[in-house]
């Protein structure tokens, strides 16, 4: 405290603090001009470049990123219209298959019921030439027989050809009347 | 309750208390370079700008996308005056160019306000009148430099000086008001808030300092509890001092940035 005091005193008159010395405005411009300088030369660039950077790069970021989204997108349009697309062939393909099969089917039976028709009329051909047959042969039989037997009845001999045939003939023809007569009885 | 106290011994007389008055600012070179005594102040604000410019010139360097620690340190140091000072209130249009200016300011005032608190140092450098009257006769020449280059020397006065949407009967009494107060108090009032801030918050903790030793050492009973509460009072006022500190950095700037948009400004 004391020497303060004495310090003080020894100074003579107080200075009145808002008097300025003009070494300390000198002092106190200059280097602020050179801090101002430092500054603006040496560290606002670095800065501003960094900001920039900075800046761009989440920008860029954020566009490729839009990019991609936008490929992402283009890309399931495509596939889903891909799918569609084979989802239709599909669809297609199966009702030209269940076309195909019904025709198919309508063919093979076509062929079948033909194949059936013809069986049957050549099992009716075939049973028609036998029972012609049997009744040529049946009608020989018959005849000999009948021959034979009047032969030894009235004692004549028919070997004669023509009347034997002629009496055959005639037996026949009364056989077949009294069979349809029969038959429209039957009826 | 201390000032009372101190108040009455100093009346009572003796040797008595010597309350700290402006001579403790007039401190004595530390060394002299020719005729110029280079004073503690002086060599602050050396000191400040290098501090300054070191630390915003590493962190400015390294230029990384994903700032580290020092960087982003920086960054916010940085982008906290560009930002939220120069951008908000020059404008997106013209800020980038005085953001150099800006930041300088007030990173300049800020460190050397903060020198009131640190140990050691302890002295505010713009206590000393004629370091604030420099930074804000800058700042004078610098808004009224911006303005004159834009709208020419006349546009420019007009612009300060002649109120819009007033009709002309009012111009004799507002134009020299306007004038007065736009072009010569501007000046005055920057340098002396920051100025009469750091002196008065700089005498306000050496009164607490030393009044509390004087109690303590000189006057006994009552000063045992007097001298200690006087200190406890010293330390809560050295943190208000450095909400000032900050504070003063802070609307010298603004107010910088202010007078510039208005000095730029279409309309008055």
């Amino acid at each position: 405290m004391k020497s303060l005091v004495i310090l003080a005193a020894a100074e003579g008159e107080e200075h009145n603090p808002l008097v300025p010395l003009w070494e300390e405005v000198a002092i106190a411009l200059v280097v602020f001009g050179i801090l101002f300088f430092a500054i603006k030369k040496f560290v606002a660039p670095n800065f501003e470049k960094t900001f920039v950077e900075r800046s761009q790069a989440i920008e860029g970021g954020i566009a490729a990123a839009a990019t991609k989204q936008a490929e992402a997108d283009a890309k399931l349009a495509e596939l889903e219209k891909q799918l569609a697309d084979a989802r239709h062939e599909a669809a297609r393909i199966r009702e030209e298959a269940r076309e195909q099969g019904a025709a198919i089917v309508a063919e093979l039976r076509e062929q079948a019921q033909a194949e059936s028709a013809r069986i049957v009329e050549h099992g009716k051909a075939q049973i028609e030439a036998e029972r012609q047959q049997a009744v040529t042969s049946l009608r020989a039989e018959v005849g000999t027989l009948a021959t034979g037997l009047a032969g030894r009845i009235v004692g004549e001999s028919l070997d004669d050809d023509a009347r034997q045939a002629r009496v055959i003939e005639r037996f026949l023809a009364e056989l077949e009347t009294a069979d349809a007569a029969d038959a429209g009885k039957d009826a | 309750m201390t000032i009372a106290a101190s108040a009455t011994i100093a009346a009572e007389g003796g040797e008595g208390f010597h309350a700290p008055g402006p001579s403790i600012f007039d401190l004595p070179p530390v060394f002299e370079i020719g005729s110029l005594g280079v004073t503690k102040p002086m060599l602050q604000l050396v000191l400040a700008a290098g501090l300054v410019f070191t630390f915003l010139y590493l962190a400015a360097k390294q230029r990384s996308l994903v700032p580290g620690k020092l960087q982003f340190a920086g960054e916010g140091a940085y982008g906290f005056v560009r930002n939220s000072v120069a951008r908000d209130i020059i404008g997106s249009h013209d800020f980038q160019k005085f953001v150099p200016y800006l930041v300088t300011l007030f990173f300049f005032i800020l460190v050397n306000n903060i020198f009131a608190s640190i140990p050691f140092i302890q002295f505010p450098t713009f206590s000393r009148a004629g370091m604030a009257y420099a930074l804000a006769g800058l700042s004078w020449l610098v808004y009224n430099g911006v303005g004159m280059k834009k709208h020419g020397v006349l546009g420019y006065l007009k612009l300060q000086s002649v109120p819009s949407g007033v009709s002309p009967a009012m111009y004799p009494l507002l134009v020299p008001l306007e004038f007065f107060s736009n072009i010569l108090v501007r000046p005055v009032t920057l340098a002396l808030r920051l100025f009469c801030n750091m002196f008065a918050g700089h005498i306000l903790l050496v009164l607490f300092a030393t009044g509390g030793l004087y109690l303590i050492e000189h006057v006994g009973g009552i000063g045992y509890v007097a001298g200690p509460l006087a200190w406890v009072l010293a330390i809560l006022v050295s943190f208000l001092e450095i909400l000032v500190q900050f504070l003063q950095a802070y609307v010298f700037v603004l107010l910088n940035a202010m007078y510039i948009q208005g000095a730029l400004a279409d309309e008055h």
